[in-house]
C-alpha cells in the first residue's frame, strides 16, 4: 500500500516537473526542472523494480547510521569543494586576471563568492549539522530514529538542495539576498527537507528512553526550529511567472534589508553557533572523556544565547536608512550576548579540566579546544564590532571577512574536524584512526592557515578602513578608493596563502578518513549495538 | 533516566545526576566573574538606550536623553568643515585662476581641494594617479598632449559640460566617421600605414605613398594635413608617440574602421563651482597644464 503511495507521488513529481521543464521561461529553471524529474523518475523505478523482491524487514531495535556514514562522507567532500573555491575567489582578488574573460558571467568572482559562502556553510556545515544531530540524538536519547527512512529523504533532500542552489549560482539564479541567494522553487523544496528533519529529530526526541533531553539536543532542535522560521520569512517571494526562476520578494526598501539582516545574523546565530554548540556538547565530553563542566552554565547560557541573539540583525545596518532606534536596539543585544556567549566557551573548556594532559598526547581534543578558543575570540570580536564607534570603521571593510572566518575555519570548521575523527572509527567499526599524526598535521596547517588569514584580513580591514575616513584640514578625502585597493595587494596574497593552508589540511584528513575505513582492522564486536538504556 | 550510583572522588563536584552515553554533567555554579560581565552589559545596555534613541512607541521611538542622531553627527561635521572652508570657496569662485598662482593661500587649497574632488570623481577613468588607461580611452592628464585644449579655461569647460553627453547641451562634441562602411579594407590598411609614418613608426613605405592621398580626402579636414590635429573638434594629433587608444596597426584600423566614442560626463550639476574650478586646477597643475 505504501509502495503504490510512494509511486504515485514519484510519478506525479516526474510529471509536473517534464511540464514545468517543457514551459520553462529561462534555462536554469529548465535545467533543475529536468533534474527534477530525473531524480523523481528514478526513484519511480527503482522503486517499481523492487516491488516483488521480498521485503527486508527493518531492524525494530539498534541505531540507525546509514544516513550519518552518508553525512559524513557529504561533509568531508563539501568541504573539500567549498575551501578550494575560496582559495581560487581568494586568489581571484589578488590577481583579477584570474576572472578568465572566458569564464564571464559563470565562473567569475560575483558567481563563485556566493557558491563559496553557501558550500562551506549550508552544504559542508549543513551536512555536518544534519550528520552529528541524527548520530547524537540517537544516542542521547537511547532510540532509534524516529520516521523510517524519512532521515535518507532528509540526506538526499537536503543535498539535491545544494546541488540545485550551487548550479543556481553558477547559472546566476539569485534573489541577491547574501547566505538567501536561491530562488522561490529552490527555497520551496529546502522547506519540505525541513520539516522532515525537524519531525525525525523531534520525533527521536520524544521516543527518547531518558528522562531527560541531553543539552546537545536543545541546541540542536533551537536551531533547527529557528531556521526553519528564518527561512520562511526572509524568502516570501512571489514568483514573477511559476515556469521562471525570478521572483519579487514581498517585504519592501528598508523592512527588506532589515529582514535580510535579521536572517543574516540569525544565519550565524542559529546555523553557525547554535547547532555547533550542539556538536561540541556531545564531542567534547566524549572525546575528553570527562563530565560536562556546569549544567546550571549549559542552562542559563541557552537561554540567554538563544533569547538575545534573535534581535543583535540591525548592527549589520549601522549608518544606513535604518532608523537610529533599531541600530541601537542590535547593538546592545549584541553587546549583551557576550557572555551568554561565552558560557559555552567556557563549558567547553572546562570540561577538559582534570583532562588538560590529553593536549599532548590527542590532536583530536587539540582541535577541539582550539576551535573552541576561537568561538570565544569571534564572540568578544562580535559584540565588540556591533558597537557603533568601531562599526563605523570596520563596517564594509576585509575586519569583517577576517571575523567571519575566525569564526568560520576556526570554529567551525575545527570542531567538524574533530567530530569526523571521532566519527569515523566508530560508524565504520574501525579499532582507531589510520594515522595520529596526520590528523597533528592536519591541526598544524589548518591552525596556521586561520592565523594568516585573520591576521592579514584584521590588518588589511583596519588600514582601509582609516584609508576611507582620512581627510585632510580641510575636510577633503586623501586616499582614492584604488589606492586602497592597491594597498591591499600584500594582505590579499597571504589571505590566499592561508586559504591554501587550511584546503591541505582538509584533504588531508580525507585521505585519512578514506584509509582509516579502508586500511584499518574492525574493531571486535563488544556487544551488538542495541540502544544503551 | 539512568542515575549513577557512583559516589564522587575526593574533591570532585557533584554531579546532577543524569547521564547520556556515558556523559555526566557536573553540578558547578556560574562562575561569578561570567555572571558579573553579563550583568555589567545588561546594565550597560539600560542605561544606553536611555542616552540613546531606542524603543520603539506607538508614534515614534525614544529619543534618548542625549538628543544624538547619525545624520545630525554627520551634518555637523560636513557644517564644521563648510564653515572653515566658505571663505576661502568665495575667493577661489571669485579669483581669475589664470593668475591665482600670485594667492599662494589660495592656490595650496584650491589644489588640495581639487586633488580631493579627482579621487572621488575622476579616478575611475583617469586613475588615482591621472595616467589614464589607454585601452579604454580614458585619456591621460599629465603630458602636455590635450584633445580638447590644457589652458584653464579650456579644462575647466571640459569638467563643466563633459564631452559627448546626453545631459549637457553645452558638452564638447564631435564624431569621427566609421569608415568601414566608407572605404575598403585595402584602403584603411594604406591609411594606417600612412598614419604610421606621420608618427615617425615603422610601415609599408608603398601603402603609406597610396595612404596618403586617401587621408588628405578624408581624415586631414579634422586631423590636419601633417596630423597635427585641431583642437576644436577633439581631432588628436596623430603625429607624435602620445596615442588615446593605441598607435599599434591593430589600433589604428579598429579606429579607422569602427571610430570611437569617449564619453566624460558633465560636473556642472554634480559639484559646486568652486569644487569645478579646484579640480581644473588641480588638473591644469599636473604637467601639461598651458
Amino acid at each position: 500500500m505504501w509502495d503504490y503511495l510512494k509511486l504515485v507521488v514519484l510519478g506525479l513529481v516526474a510529471l509536473l516537473a517534464a511540464i514545468a521543464a517543457n514551459y520553462a521561461r529561462d534555462f536554469p529553471f529548465h535545467l533543475h526542472m529536468l533534474l527534477f524529474m530525473v531524480a523523481a523518475g528514478g526513484l519511480f523505478l527503482w522503486t517499481l523494480r523492487r516491488m516483488e523482491e521480498p521485503r527486508r524487514v527493518p531492524a525494530a531495535s539498534g541505531y540507525m547510521d546509514g544516513p550519518v556514514r552518508a553525512g559524513v562522507i557529504a561533509t568531508a567532500f563539501w568541504g573539500v569543494v567549498g575551501f578550494l573555491v575560496g582559495v581560487w575567489i581568494a586568489a581571484q582578488l589578488a590577481w583579477p586576471g584570474l576572472n578568465f574573460h572566458w569564464a564571464e558571467g559563470y565562473l567569475n568572482f560575483g558567481r563563485l563568492r556566493p557558491l563559496h559562502t553557501s558550500a562551506v556553510i549550508f552544504a559542508f556545515g549543513g551536512n555536518a549539522l544534519i550528520a552529528t544531530s541524527f548520530y547524537v540524538v540517537q544516542r542521547t536519547s537511547a532510540a532509534r530514529l524516529w520516521g523510517g527512512n524519512a532521515a535518507w529523504f532528509v540526506f538526499w533532500g537536503y543535498n539535491f538542495f545544494i546541488v540545485l542552489a550551487a548550479t543556481g549560482y553558477v547559472l546566476g539564479v539569485t534573489q541577491s539576498k547574501e547566505y538567501a541567494e536561491p530562488e522561490w522553487y529552490i527555497d520551496l523544496w529546502l522547506t519540505i527537507v525541513w520539516v522532515v528533519y525537524l519531525a525525525v529529530f523531534l520525533g527521536t526526541i520524544m521516543n527518547r528512553k531518558e528522562r531527560h533531553i541531553y543539552v546537545a539536543n536543545w541546541f540542536y532542535l533551537s536551531f533547527i526550529v529557528t531556521i526553519a522560521m528564518l527561512h520562511l520569512v526572509n524568502n516570501a517571494a512571489l514568483p514573477v511567472s511559476v515556469f521562471g526562476s525570478k521572483s519579487v520578494i514581498l517585504w519592501p526598501g528598508v523592512q527588506d534589508a532589515m529582514i535580510q539582516w535579521w536572517y543574516g545574523h540569525n544565519a550565524v546565530g542559529f546555523f553557525l553557533t547554535a547547532g555547533f554548540l550542539g556538536m561540541m556538547y556531545y564531542f567534547i565530553p566524549k572525546q575528553a572523556e570527562r563530565p560536562v563542566y556546569s549544567y546550571k552554565l549549559s542552562i542559563i547560557h541557552f537561554w540567554a544565547l538563544i533569547f538575545l541573539y534573535i534581535w543583535a540583525g540591525p548592527h549589520h545596518l549601522h549608518y544606513t536608512a535604518l532608523p537610529d532606534w533599531a541600530s541601537t536596539l542590535g547593538m546592545v543585544f549584541s553587546v549583551m550576548l557576550w557572555m551568554p556567549s561565552w558560557g559555552g566557551m567556557i563549558n567547553g573548556l572546562m570540561t577538559l579540566s582534570g583532562a588538560w594532559d590529553k593536549l599532548r598526547t590527542d590532536p583530536i581534543i587539540r582541535m577541539m579546544v582550539v576551535s573552541v578558543g576561537f568561538y570565544g575570540m569571534s564572540t568578544f570580536e562580535g559584540p565588540m564590532m556591533s558597537i557603533r564607534a568601531v562599526n563605523s570603521l570596520s563596517h564594509y571593510t576585509d575586519w569583517t571577512i577576517g571575523h567571519v572566518h575566525s569564526g568560520a575555519l576556526g570554529w567551525n570548521g575545527m570542531i567538524t574536524f574533530g567530530a569526523l575523527y571521532f566519527l569515523v572509527p566508530r560508524l565504520w567499526n574501525r579499532e582507531r584512526l589510520y594515522s595520529l599524526a596526520l590528523v597533528s598535521w592536519h591541526f598544524w596547517l589548518a591552525t596556521i592557515g586561520i592565523v594568516l588569514y585573520a591576521a592579514s584580513m584584521w590588518v588589511t580591514g583596519i588600514m582601509e578602513g582609516l584609508m576611507w575616513r582620512e581627510v585632510d584640514a580641510q575636510g577633503y578625502l586623501v586616499n582614492a578608493f584604488a589606492d586602497t585597493v592597491a594597498a591591499k595587494f600584500p594582505m590579499y596574497v597571504v589571505r590566499a596563502i592561508g586559504g591554501l593552508l587550511f584546503l591541505t589540511g582538509a584533504c588531508i584528513m580525507c585521505y585519512n578518513l578514506w584509509k582509516t575505513v579502508t586500511s584499518v582492522g574492525e574493531k571486535r564486536p563488544a556487544a551488538t549495538a542495541v540502544p544503551a538504556e | 533516566m539512568s542515575t549513577t550510583d557512583r559516589k564522587p572522588r575526593p574533591g570532585e563536584p557533584e554531579t546532577t545526576g543524569h547521564e547520556w552515553d556515558g556523559i555526566e554533567e557536573y553540578n558547578n555554579p556560574l562562575p561569578a566573574w561570567w555572571l558579573w560581565i553579563f550583568y555589567a552589559t545588561i546594565a550597560w545596555s539600560v542605561v544606553y538606550t536611555v542616552l540613546y534613541p531606542a524603543w520603539p512607541l506607538v508614534q515614534r521611538a525614544t529619543g534618548g536623553t542625549l538628543g544624538w542622531s547619525t545624520r545630525a553627527d554627520v551634518a555637523a561635521e560636513i557644517a564644521r568643515f563648510e564653515e572653515r572652508n566658505e571663505p576661502l570657496f568665495a575667493r577661489l569662485v571669485a579669483a581669475d585662476l589664470a593668475d591665482i598662482g600670485a594667492d599662494d593661500e589660495l592656490n595650496r587649497f584650491a589644489v588640495s581641494a581639487g586633488a580631493s574632488v579627482f579621487r572621488a570623481q575622476c579616478s575611475q577613468c583617469h586613475g588615482a594617479g591621472a595616467g589614464g588607461v589607454q585601452a579604454s580611452g580614458f585619456p591621460n592628464l599629465l603630458d602636455n598632449e590635450w584633445l580638447w585644449g590644457g589652458s584653464i579655461d579650456d579644462i575647466l569647460l571640459t569638467v563643466s559640460h563633459g564631452i559627448r553627453n546626453e545631459t549637457d547641451p553645452d558638452a564638447r562634441y564631435s564624431q569621427m566617421p566609421a569608415f568601414g562602411e566608407m572605404l575598403t579594407a585595402e584602403e584603411i590598411e594604406d591609411i594606417v600605414a600612412h598614419v604610421r609614418r606621420l608618427s615617425s613608426q615603422s610601415h609599408d613605405a608603398a601603402r603609406a605613398a597610396a595612404g596618403e592621398t586617401l587621408y588628405l580626402d578624408n581624415c586631414a579636414s579634422c586631423h590636419g594635413e601633417a596630423g597635427e590635429g585641431d583642437r576644436a573638434q577633439g581631432a588628436p594629433a596623430l603625429d607624435n608617440a602620445i596615442w588615446l587608444y593605441g598607435g599599434s596597426e591593430a589600433a589604428i584600423r579598429h579606429t579607422i574602421t569602427y571610430s570611437r566614442w569617449g564619453v566624460m560626463p558633465a560636473f556642472a550639476d554634480r559639484l559646486r563651482e568652486a569644487e569645478i574650478r579646484a579640480v581644473a586646477l588641480y588638473v591644469h597643475q599636473l604637467g601639461g597644464g598651458e
